[in-house]
């Protein structure tokens, strides 16, 4: 990996505001684009002395939460995400570079138990000082995979025989971090 | 371990319950196969009629599905799709979707019909239906053709036919196995 422009975050690890953090998707349907997310996230980001930056983070599929009880259940069923057997989304990426405020990282998806390589990108707030005595920065990050990749195969086909769900789908994940000050 | 047989015919030497019994002969000896018979009883879906109280047939098929480690229903076609009454009650059962006892549940679909192609769009069907109910549908068919050449005397005797039977309840039975492993596992872990 090149070396990182500048360093992402001051050293030591970094752990996760859950509450003001999200994981969400979004994907093409029928007409428009249909967000969701997960409620309960987890995440840790660790910047070492030499400048890498690494990044895990997990997300609990029966958290999917896209408005509607029924539609929370179909996603985590076999058809979709298979909370049963695949509880967890994982995300890991090992040297997370910077170049201004732009982020890139190529890193490993886990969805429904297959994992993938994938490309990240993303912006990067500041590091401000909270009003808690906390440091704190935020990040954006989306990437974009193809669901069938993963075995989530749903479709439907619309009375014109075109499929009501695209298959390509944006990750996307806004996370603050938090390290307590000294 | 116990199976749900349904069969999607109600005539009283119906294929497919022939099928039913078929299958009952291929399973290994700690697996038993409830052929439910109250199909004809479920009366139309009516949400006024979904409260507290599920009509008598519905809730001993809801309790039916909930007791049972995997599901296997034996489909006829009727105009190129599901029996009316089979999908009727396969409505009543995903009533709440959220916690409906066919989620996760393992699933196998077969059928029979005297036409020359097995009732395979009804079984399509029907997969796509238990899979939108929630249920791990296992994505096998087993299409007895020209059915009445299949049975002699109410028995099946298609060698081919019961084959592809074995090898689909063998899947569902692994799958149900599988299932009662992870469940233990987790149990255990948690304890």
């Amino acid at each position: 990996m090149s070396a990182t422009e500048t360093t992402i975050a001051p050293t030591g690890t970094w752990t996760l505001d859950p509450v003001h953090s999200i994981v969400g998707f979004e994907v093409d349907y029928m007409v428009g684009t249909f967000k969701g997310g997960f409620q309960d996230v987890s995440a840790s980001l660790s910047a070492a002395e030499d400048g890498r930056v690494t990044l895990e983070g997990t997300a609990r599929v029966a958290s999917v939460d896209v408005k509607d009880e029924n539609l929370n259940a179909h996603l985590q069923s076999p058809d979709f995400f298979d909370a049963e057997r695949f509880p967890e989304l994982r995300f890991e990426a090992v040297d997370i570079s910077l170049d201004g405020d732009e982020v890139t990282a190529e890193g490993e998806i886990t969805i429904k138990g297959v994992t993938k390589p994938v490309t990240v990108t993303g912006t990067l707030s500041p590091v401000i000082a909270d009003p808690w005595g906390n440091q704190r920065f935020g990040i954006e990050l989306r990437a974009i995979v193809d669901r069938t990749d993963f075995g989530l195969n749903w479709n439907n086909p619309l009375p014109s025989g075109d499929l009501a769900l695209a298959n390509e789908v944006t990750i996307v994940a806004q996370l603050q971090f938090v390290q307590t000050g000294s | 371990m116990k199976i749900l047989g349904l069969s999607g015919s109600l005539r009283r030497d119906s294929y497919n319950t022939g099928l039913l019994r078929a299958v009952r002969e291929l399973l290994p000896a700690d697996v038993e196969l409830e052929i439910w018979d109250g199909l004809k009883a479920v009366p139309p879906y009516d949400q006024d009629d979904d409260g507290a109280e599920a009509p008598a047939a519905v809730a001993e098929l809801r309790s039916a599905v909930a007791g049972a480690d995997a599901v296997l229903i034996a489909t006829p076609e009727y105009n190129a799709s599901i029996p009316g009454h089979l999908k009727n009650a396969l409505d009543w059962v995903s009533r709440p979707v959220a916690t409906n006892p066919l989620r996760n549940k393992p699933a196998a679909v077969v059928g029979a019909s005297t036409g020359a192609f097995g009732a395979v769009w009804a079984q399509a069907e029907l997969r796509k239906v238990l899979a939108t109910i929630g249920a791990r549908v296992q994505q096998t068919e087993v299409a007895c053709r020209r059915a009445d050449t299949c049975f002699e005397d109410g028995r099946l005797s298609d060698e081919g036919v019961r084959a592809q039977l074995a090898e689909t309840v063998a899947e569902l039975v692994d799958t149900a196995r599988a299932r009662e492993h992870g469940r233990g596992a987790a149990a255990s872990f948690a304890a």
